[in-house]
């Protein structure tokens, strides 16, 4: 049921808008944008693709947002153990961010 | 005199599209009812080609069956397919192929220039690969039969000097060395039967390995222990079955592996292992370990070799397996092919 | 590969493997679910239980929709398809899946007009492309292939294309989870929530998951830096006592979910009253089908379906490795019986089941009596 794989939109078929034609490095199918007709994708959006259907938009900021995070893995733990000596634990900023919690 | 009867240990009742698929269930029917009925009680490891002894001199002999639709794709087809794969086996024996017989099988119906194309198509691979068209067979079946047209060569060569290659040779330490990029004709030819609705700019790798055998050879002699072209099954299902004929650990770095992104694309998007996927011109050797840094050289320097790599190396364990290593310190079990590669959406 | 190779970056994921190290508790043993059997697929693919410290121990859980479909269904399917003017449309990963007769594979080389495809709308295509025969499409999947299915029929119904039809077995992953919870030799102390389907339902539905059930649920993506990010979360939450609901894939997954395709599934099925699952028995309001509004495209309302019951051989124990009270090597037919080449279950045959994951990627020595007895 999980295989799915990331694709950016090449070009929405003219005559069936519900058809795009999505690029997986250097690989190319139609795939069915009908299940993001609430806000329908243009040409360069980057989209998650499962059985030739468009299931959800990939947010860059997002995927930037994590990678600063796993990054930073390991020094914010550091920081976190360096501060714990000052008996501020209470003051430690939240992990993983709010946004991630709603 | 009493005849022992010879049991086969082939059990299955029907033969399914996965015994030709070259993986698990092509050897089951191989070696539990072709072996014990064709090559006697003691056949061994069961090579590319043949070796056989004629008054002295040492002749190998290969054939090979082509059955592939459609009969033409980016990159080649089934003619080119038909001469490049029996001087590739007979190249992975550790043999220049000399001559070679066809036997066509044709539907009735088939167009004549689709025939002419081919035919075509197969002198120019011969040419191109020094080898001599010496004879040949037609047989014609009814329209709905041998989807066009079935291909056999059968070819016949002679050992290059200083070759020595048996899975027996293979010692702990040896490297594993590939020739190039892996997965490509596999895909080109899933692509090019139209029902996955996928297109990329793939072509088949069809071409004939021995310039590149032979600059091995001459470079490493009787270091070069074993030869493969890495066919159906892929190079999962070769490195397997070197695995068990000689009972050590293929220990192989994923990283190493070199896939072109195209290929990486497809195999994503349809759930295949590139691993599984067939080659027809890439071809994978062990080579001691003194020397392989020289095979490297020697193959990069060679028309055709640039991209070869070497991808892992021989272990004592896991016995008789072959295992990748991730670049992240894990590693996984890779086995051979079960059936046909089939896509999966899970 | 954007969005892909990013998240296997091997400094990323060494660091997160630390972290995990540093987070357990060595007092404690961690017995974390992967829901999906993606995540099954990913953690062996990638080899990622060698990252991880002894004591957290990956248990796979029942979010294979291949794996839990019973013989019956399949028998069901492949009957229904058994007429000459028929074609019998599926997934690759249902083609080898054996019923009491043969896999649809076999089928196919006794003569059944068998077809692989790759989405649902490949099958209608085959249905537009062939007007003299019947094309079925065997539907599998949880939510996350579900609206698919609904949105193709919408498009067969709008297109009048009566030569097409879906036997429908999809089914839906909270009343599995509730399942779990609800077995008695089960204990598990958080989730690793299925990613994919969540694009579909969102985060709330795992709610109860933590607020009743006192466990936390991170949902998560399917490459190695999503996985091991997702267990850096669960630990964090249970060395401070919480138990939350949290998104590890937010580059994907919106917390209310795709209100398109919850409106097309809702358009399109209903819930049926109860449903069998391989390993799980019966359970209520847990699969889904097609309503009679499309009963036109529906096999079962169309045709007359056999409604075969097959019990799973005795001596399979799919249904405890479903669960993950058992693990696949101490089921009496692995790697005997039951091999990928020749499986008596669909764990061994799904590329998602854990039994071909364990056969295929552990480590593996020949199994004797002797040391079957001590994995």
């Amino acid at each position: 049921m999980c295989l799915a794989i990331p694709g950016q939109i090449v070009a929405i078929d003219s005559q069936n808008t519900h058809l795009a034609t999505v690029d997986v490095v250097g690989v190319r199918r139609k795939v069915d944008l009908g299940l993001l007709q609430d806000e329908p994708p243009v040409p360069g959006d980057w989209v998650l693709i499962h059985v030739g259907f468009a299931m959800s938009k990939i947010s860059e900021a997002d995927a930037a947002d994590q990678m600063e995070t796993l990054t930073m893995l390991g020094e914010a733990a550091a920081a976190i153990e360096e501060v714990r000596g000052y008996g501020l634990e209470n003051e430690i900023p939240d992990y993983p961010p709010q946004r991630w919690k709603q | 005199m009493a005849t022992a009867v010879t049991k086969i240990k082939f059990r299955e009742p029907q033969i399914e599209m996965s015994h030709g698929a070259g993986g698990k269930a092509s050897r089951r029917l191989v070696e539990g009812l072709f072996a014990p009925l064709l090559f006697g009680s003691s056949p061994g490891p069961l090579g590319d080609a043949a070796h056989v002894q004629i008054n002295g001199t040492k002749i190998a002999m290969t054939t090979d069956s082509f059955v592939v639709k459609p009969l033409r794709f980016p990159g080649g087809s089934i003619g080119e397919l038909a001469i490049n794969g029996t001087v590739n086996d007979l190249a992975v024996s550790g043999a220049r192929a000399e001559a070679i017989v066809v036997t066509f099988v044709l539907e009735a119906g088939l167009p004549t220039e689709i025939l002419e194309a081919e035919v075509r198509a197969m002198a120019d691979a011969a040419e191109k690969a020094g080898v001599k068209i010496a004879g040949g067979d037609t047989k014609v079946v009814e329209h709905g039969k041998a989807d066009g047209m079935y291909v056999t060569t059968t070819g016949i060569g002679r050992l290059l000097s200083g070759v020595e290659i048996s899975p027996q040779s293979v010692r702990p330490g040896d490297k594993v060395l590939l020739s190039g990029p892996i997965g490509d004709h596999g895909i080109t030819i899933l692509l090019a039967r139209g029902d996955l609705d996928l297109e990329a700019d793939l072509r088949s790798d069809t071409r004939s390995v021995f310039p590149l055998v032979q600059a091995l050879v001459r470079e490493c002699g009787a270091g070069v222990r074993w030869m493969r072209d890495p066919t159906r099954g892929g190079v999962a299902t070769s490195l397997n079955e070197l695995a068990r004929d000689c009972g050590l650990g293929i220990v192989l770095c994923e990283e190493k592996i070199p896939v072109r992104d195209s290929v990486r694309g497809a195999c994503e998007l349809l759930g295949l292992d590139p691993m599984h996927i067939a080659n027809e011109g890439q071809f994978l050797a062990v080579i001691s370990s003194q020397h392989a840094e020289s095979a490297l050289r020697a193959l990069r320097a060679t028309p055709g070799g640039e991209e070869a790599i070497l991808i892992g190396e021989v272990h004592e364990q896991p016995d008789s397996a072959v295992l990748v290593t991730t670049p992240y310190g894990g590693s996984r079990l890779v086995d051979m092919l079960v059936g046909d590669p089939l896509p999966r959406i899970c | 590969m954007k969005f892909v190779d990013e998240f296997r970056a091997p400094e990323l994921i060494a660091k997160a493997g630390e972290e995990i190290r540093k987070l357990a508790d060595s007092d404690r043993h961690y017995r974390i679910m992967e829901v999906c059997g993606g995540h099954t697929h990913a953690i062996y693919r990638f080899g990622l239980k060698d990252l991880l410290p002894a004591n957290v121990e990956l248990i796979h859980g029942p979010g294979c929709p291949v794996c839990v479909l019973p013989m019956g269904r399949i028998d069901d399917g492949l009957s229904l398809a058994a007429q000459p003017e028929f074609i019998f449309a599926a997934f690759g990963d249902m083609m080898r899946v054996p019923g009491t007769h043969g896999s649809p594979l076999e089928y196919k080389a006794r003569g059944m007009d068998v077809r692989i495809v790759y989405s649902p709308a490949d099958a209608l295509k085959l249905a537009r492309n062939n007007p003299e025969k019947h094309v079925m499409f065997f539907a599998i999947g949880f939510e996350t292939t579900a609206p698919s299915t609904a949105l193709t029929l919408v498009r067969a119904k709008a297109e009048g294309l009566n030569n097409f039809s879906v036997f429908c077995n999809h089914v839906t992953i909270i009343p599995a989870i509730r399942a779990i919870l609800d077995s008695p030799d089960m204990r598990l102390d958080g989730f690793v929530g299925p990613g994919h389907v969540s694009t579909v339902i969102g985060c709330r539905p795992y709610d109860w998951i933590a607020k009743a059930e006192g466990k936390p649920v991170v949902v998560s993506g399917f490459e190695p830096l999503d996985i091991l990010q997702s267990i850096v979360m669960l630990l964090r939450q249970l060395r401070r006592g919480e138990a939350k609901v949290e998104n590890q894939y937010t580059r994907v997954v919106p917390w209310e979910g795709n209100r398109a395709a919850l409106r097309v599934m809702a358009e399109v099925f209903e819930l049926r009253p109860y449903f069998e699952w391989r390993g799980l028995g019966f359970i209520s309001q847990s699969a889904l089908k097609i309503r009679e509004s499309y009963g036109t495209w529906d096999a079962e309302q169309r045709f007359t379906v056999p409604g075969i019951r097959v019990t799973d051989p005795k001596a399979a124990q799919c249904g405890e490795v479903l669960k993950g009270v058992l693990k696949p090597t101490q089921c009496k037919l692995f790697g005997r019986e039951c091999t990928p080449e020749q499986p008596v279950g669909a764990l061994m045959v799904s590329s998602e089941g854990s039994c071909a994951a364990y056969y295929n990627y552990e480590h593996r020595k020949p199994i004797t009596i002797a040391n079957a007895a001590t994995r």
